[in-house]
């Protein structure tokens, strides 16, 4: 019944020589592209893609690019491509950082461009690893508002300050860039991990939080915050640019002050 | 009226919490250690670094700088920096402090890299079995070290004792 619908004209007619899209400079890259699939052998293989990309293009576009274009049967995880979500964190050129935030002009297009699943965690296919450890990490510091005293009728008052005291940490979108980065993690997958002591961290210092201690107590653990062996990975690795390691020195001060 | 509430620990989820039985087993963790050893063992480690800073760039002055320097430094040099009980106690605080840090240092390594539990359990064995050898040793040294033994009634030979 309906035709197509002719795309209404614009309304500012663009002079040619201003140019559209086609105005940004495109150039060749070379993917290498870590596959993993268990149902056909069990070694991971590096694949590579040739690809014409833009300026502006991301490595999550370069990947949608593949998946879309060449080859369906590559998984990668990612949900809003902005930055937000945290589900693309992958290993581009042997860093931990978020596909859909790191720029292909800003890395060397030379050279092939290596994408691997994040370091320390159960690959299940291609890109996409086994979250579930991480996350219990992150659950077993209870990261949610504990407050013993009476509910008030409003929003509970905190001032500037109290509220600043933990902002750094709050920042946190458990993408596990900075947990699979973290090389006592990598060892054997028992330390909790940076993300579950970041999170803690933004309830330990929550002035409206009663449960620190419980929290303390939790990461004091011989797989606590003591295995932390400061390398800085963690922060060199948050696509938010948290404080990592300095958020985990601060826990450990905490625990300290409160036992001595 | 308030509610407990109950950290979720990995080892004892399954109870049909979130997340129960999905984690893949080598992930999961024991009940939790109780204690305060990996803490005291994290701020011997800070403290002793600082008092050993102290203690080594000392020895070092004193040995090899003060006087005659590094010529000075033999046997009778060391007889006599032991019968001062100032450098006996300089000397085991270094001993004891050098030796729990390294060794201390150590194990943090093995805990880190052993892979097999056998493996780390073996090493550290052998890492704790060295240690005791070695204070033990080095302490007696220090609190027995006589430059002038006499077995038998003989003097054994040195030359740095005055003639009986």
């Amino acid at each position: 019944m309906s035709a197509e619908l002719a795309e209404p004209a614009s309304k500012i007619e663009l002079p040619a020589h201003i140019g559209g899209g086609g105005e940004i400079p495109t150039f060749n890259i070379t993917l290498r592209v870590r596959r993993y699939n268990p149902e056909i052998s069990e070694e991971p293989v590096w694949e590579d893609h040739q690809l014409t990309m833009y300026g502006t293009d991301r490595v999550l576009d370069a990947l949608h690019k593949i998946k879309w274009e060449i080859d369906g049967s590559l998984s990668f995880r990612r949900s809003c491509a902005h930055g937000v979500c945290g589900s693309d964190a992958m290993r581009i050129n042997g860093r931990n950082r978020l596909a859909c935030k790191t720029l292909l002009k800003d890395l060397d297009t030379s050279k092939p461009i290596t994408v691997e699943p994040i370091k320390g965690l159960p690959v299940e296919k291609d890109l996409i690893v086994d979250m579930e450890p991480f996350f219990q990490s992150f659950r077993e510091v209870m990261p949610f508002l504990i407050n013993k005293g009476h509910e008030p009728t409003k929003e509970r008052l905190q001032s500037v300050e109290d509220r600043e005291r933990f902002d750094d940490t709050t920042k946190c979108i458990l993408c596990a860039a900075c947990t699979s980065s973290c090389p006592v993690f990598w060892t054997d997958g028992q330390y909790f991990g940076p993300a579950a002591i970041v999170n803690a961290h933004r309830f330990i210092f929550d002035s409206r939080d009663d449960a620190g201690d419980m929290r303390l107590e939790i990461l004091n653990d011989k797989e606590g915050v003591w295995r932390c062996r400061t390398t800085f990975n963690c922060s060199e690795a948050c696509p938010r640019g948290i404080q990592v390691t300095q958020a985990i020195a601060e826990v450990k001060q905490a625990i300290l002050a409160r036992k001595i | 009226m308030s509610t407990d509430i109950q950290n979720p620990r990995s080892g004892q989820n399954s109870s049909g919490k979130i997340g129960s039985g999905k984690i893949a087993p080598q992930y999961r963790r024991g009940t939790g250690s109780k204690g305060n050893f990996e803490m005291f063992a994290w701020l011997f480690m800070r403290l002793s670094g600082v008092v050993l800073v102290v203690l080594i760039f000392g020895h070092l002055f004193v040995n090899l700088l003060v006087g005659e320097g590094i010529h000075a430094i033999d046997f009778g040099f060391v007889a006599g920096k032991w019968a001062d009980p100032f450098w006996q106690f300089w000397d085991l605080a270094m001993l004891w402090l050098a030796m729990l840090h390294g060794t201390n240092g150590v194990r943090t390594i093995i805990n880190d890299y052993a892979e097999k539990d056998a493996t780390r359990f073996w090493l550290k064995v052998v890492l704790y079995a060295a240690s005791f050898v070695i204070i033990v040793l080095g302490t007696l040294v220090i609190f027995t070290f006589n430059p002038c033994p006499v077995v038998n009634g003989v003097q054994l030979p040195g030359g740095f004792c005055p003639a009986p």
